[in-house]
């Protein structure tokens, strides 16, 4: 647009969105959190001073501690006489270094390096959000779950809505037995309390995994459940769009059937999957967490939001060391926020109603 | 106008079942299209009018098998196209194309204009690459488009303009048939003579068939050699334009007539009001179809005891004129 005017005039429907999303302030900036969000989870080992699992059996429950002016924490030792105290060593000042060396790790799982962020210097500690019951860093540990608990969702929707996709599109544009047998089996599936079911499904799977098979497994598992929703809702939409002229022009046209859906009748669904997918991301991160919770999920040491809340199940818990709570729980709810009030941004700008020129 | 028909369509059926309770018993039928009959001479356009709702608009997706036919014969050049299987189909789909009645609803909104013709260019392997799309460019001149219009998505256009464009996909792949379901209703009248025009043209230029199915008798009038009227699933005259429209017999086709607004302020007409609705295609009336309506009959009770006892044949009461009533 050379004359800065905006105008819709040869925008693509995606450009098109892609214009709404932006003016819409909420959508930019839970756009932008996720962005950041998922940025910290990918540079989780840098970002972290120490490793997901690396232990203090000095410092259990150790507190937050705050980072003075001039970038230094307290030196602490364990109270004389007291369990679970601390107290500071008077006088000594750990000071902050930045890109330290530390535990070695790989950026994305393929770069090396042994640098971090920040860290003090040993026998010191750097508690940022204080320490859990083995002593390990919940900050390191928040950035190492985010890698779990944010992608369980996003590997799950792209499985589950795949299936749901295909499933409701042949079932509404095939109708018949497909129709009969798809949707008898999705109101199966619909009809178990999706809790139950999780739990049921993870059952299925050997109790004790590798980290990386479990985290598989909750996908699977997660996905399993969440394919049936959607195939009702999108067998409903394409028994609409299959009456629609553009499909019956296409046969007319002598299209094979399975081209009519995928290229006619299934992208005119997109607007509503994709919103679908933003807003039920939430639902997996709290599927993780419920599966962590109940300890069927990811296993410590390997750190995700819901065994790190798991950890804080106990009144004493709560009572005593309330950083555990806080922390998983901010970072969830942050995160759950945050992807409602995207696919709600979303939402309106792929409403063909909300755009000038009349009828889509 | 050959011995042979291009198009010939015999007792022709759509019924739609209707179905109820938990286990879809199917407790009735709806008789959308019931036993429908005519032929279509190369070169020739018959118009087929109807209030809504009268199968006009299932008979031409009947004969393209966009719906399937229930029962009866569909022959396109001497073969039938209810016979076909599916690949026979496809290849016989070029042949015969259709333009709908809305603009907004027939052209996919997720696709350029340039993408849905080469589409259509694609599947029956007629041109590719820079072919393709000299072709497209060809093709949209000749609706009145220009090239650059390719790159373009459907809201872009206006009504008249997208019309347009729906011709031009029915008429990327050569096709000699083309079942014209309302082309205009949608459209300003200003539009619509247009579109008429270009359709004439077309017609002339390509020496396509057309079935021209519509509600506006005028339009029908301008462009139509041959009309048919329907009512309630049936074909009740059919004859030719200036038959039909000089020397109407049957008495639908007369109401039909009479409602029309001819822009003459100077003409009285006649306006023959029918009372009632039409009567549902699930329990059409005995005898003839149109007897709870038709003023002849309601006008002599002596007639209207015929009317309710049997069904009127279709038949031919001068040459090239049928018409299916007892007293025409």
């Amino acid at each position: 647009m050379t004359d800065g005017v905006a105008t819709t005039a040869g925008l693509s429907p995606a450009g098109r969105a892609w214009r709404a999303l932006r003016a819409n302030r909420a959508g930019s900036v839970a756009g932008t959190v996720l962005l950041v969000l998922y940025a910290l989870a990918a540079l989780a080992p840098f970002l972290a001073p120490y490793d997901e699992g690396d232990m203090d059996r000095l410092r259990f429950f150790h507190p937050s501690m705050p980072v003075h002016a001039g970038g230094w924490v307290e030196v602490t030792r364990p109270a004389a006489g007291a369990v679970n105290a601390y107290e500071t060593v008077p006088g000594a000042r750990a000071p902050l270094r930045w890109f330290v060396k530390g535990a070695p790790w790989k950026l994305l799982g393929l770069v090396p390096s042994d640098r971090h962020l920040f860290g003090v210097d040993a026998p010191a500690r750097v508690y940022l959000f204080g320490a859990d019951a083995m002593g390990r860093d919940v900050f390191s540990r928040l950035l190492y779950g985010a890698q779990v608990s944010l992608t369980v969702g996003l590997v799950g929707i792209l499985i589950s809505f795949t299936l749901g996709l295909l499933l409701g599109g042949l079932a509404g544009y095939l109708g018949g037995w497909v129709d009969t047998l798809v949707m008898r089996s999705a109101e199966v599936f619909l009809s178990i309390p999706a809790l139950y079911l999780i739990v049921a499904l993870r059952a299925a799977f050997p109790a004790h995994l590798s980290s990386r098979q479990v985290y598989v497994a909750i996908v699977v598992v997660l996905a399993f459940v969440g394919w049936a929703s959607l195939a009702r809702v999108i067998r409903g939409m394409v028994l609409s769009i299959r009456r629609a002229e553009y499909v019956l022009a296409a046969e007319a046209l002598g299209m094979s059937r399975a081209r009519v859906l995928v290229r006619h009748i299934l992208p005119n669904t997109a607007s509503f999957v994709i919103v679908a997918a933003t807003v039920a991301v939430p639902g997996y991160i709290l599927g993780e967490v419920f599966l962590s919770f109940l300890g069927m999920g990811v296993q410590e040491p390997a750190a995700s939001w819901g065994n790190m809340l798991g950890a804080a199940r106990s009144v004493s818990v709560l009572r005593d060391h309330p950083w555990l709570l806080f922390a998983p729980g901010a970072a969830i709810f942050v995160t759950v926020m945050t992807f409602h009030v995207f696919g709600d941004a979303l939402r309106d700008a792929l409403d063909p109603r909300q755009e000038s020129g009349g009828r889509p | 106008m050959s011995d042979q028909p291009l198009l010939d369509v015999r007792d022709l059926r759509v019924h739609y079942p209707i179905r109820q309770g938990v286990f879809s018993r199917v407790t009735g039928q709806v008789r959308a299209v019931d036993g429908v009959s005519f032929t279509i001479g190369k070169g020739e356009t018959l118009g087929l009018v109807g209030e809504s709702g009268c199968g006009k608009t299932t008979t031409g997706r009947a004969i393209l098998r966009l719906v399937e036919p229930t029962s009866g014969t569909v022959r396109f050049g001497g073969e039938d196209v209810t016979a076909l299987d599916r690949a026979s189909l496809r290849r016989m789909r070029r042949r015969m194309q259709i333009v709908f009645q809305d603009p907004y609803s027939s052209l996919n909104p997720r696709l350029t204009v340039g993408s849905m013709l080469g589409e259509a260019l694609e599947i029956h392997d007629l041109a590719r690459g820079q072919a393709a799309q000299d072709r497209i460019a060809e093709l949209l001149r000749t609706v009145g488009l220009s090239p650059d219009h390719a790159r373009r998505y459907p809201h872009e256009f206006s009504g008249g303009q997208r019309q347009r464009i729906g011709i031009a996909r029915a008429l990327a792949v050569e096709p000699e048939f083309l079942v014209l379901d309302e082309p205009v209703s949608a459209l300003d009248v200003s539009i619509q003579a247009q579109v008429v025009n270009l359709l004439q043209e077309l017609q002339e230029r390509f020496g396509l068939t057309y079935l021209f199915v519509a509600h506006d008798l005028s339009v029908v009038e301008h462009i139509s050699t041959r009309v048919a009227v329907m009512y309630l699933g049936r074909i009740v005259e059919i004859a030719s334009r200036d038959a039909l429209y000089g020397d109407a017999r049957h008495p639908y086709t007369k109401a039909l007539l009479s409602a029309a607004p001819v822009p003459d302020p100077t003409r009285r007409s006649e306006r023959i009001v029918l009372t009632g609705d039409v009567p549902s295609p699930a329990q059409p009336p005995q005898g003839c179809r149109f007897h709870p309506r038709c003023f002849v009959a309601q006008a002599d009770p002596a007639k209207l005891e015929r009317c309710r006892a049997a069904e009127p044949e279709l038949r031919e009461i001068a040459p090239g004129h049928w018409v299916s009533c007892h007293h025409a």
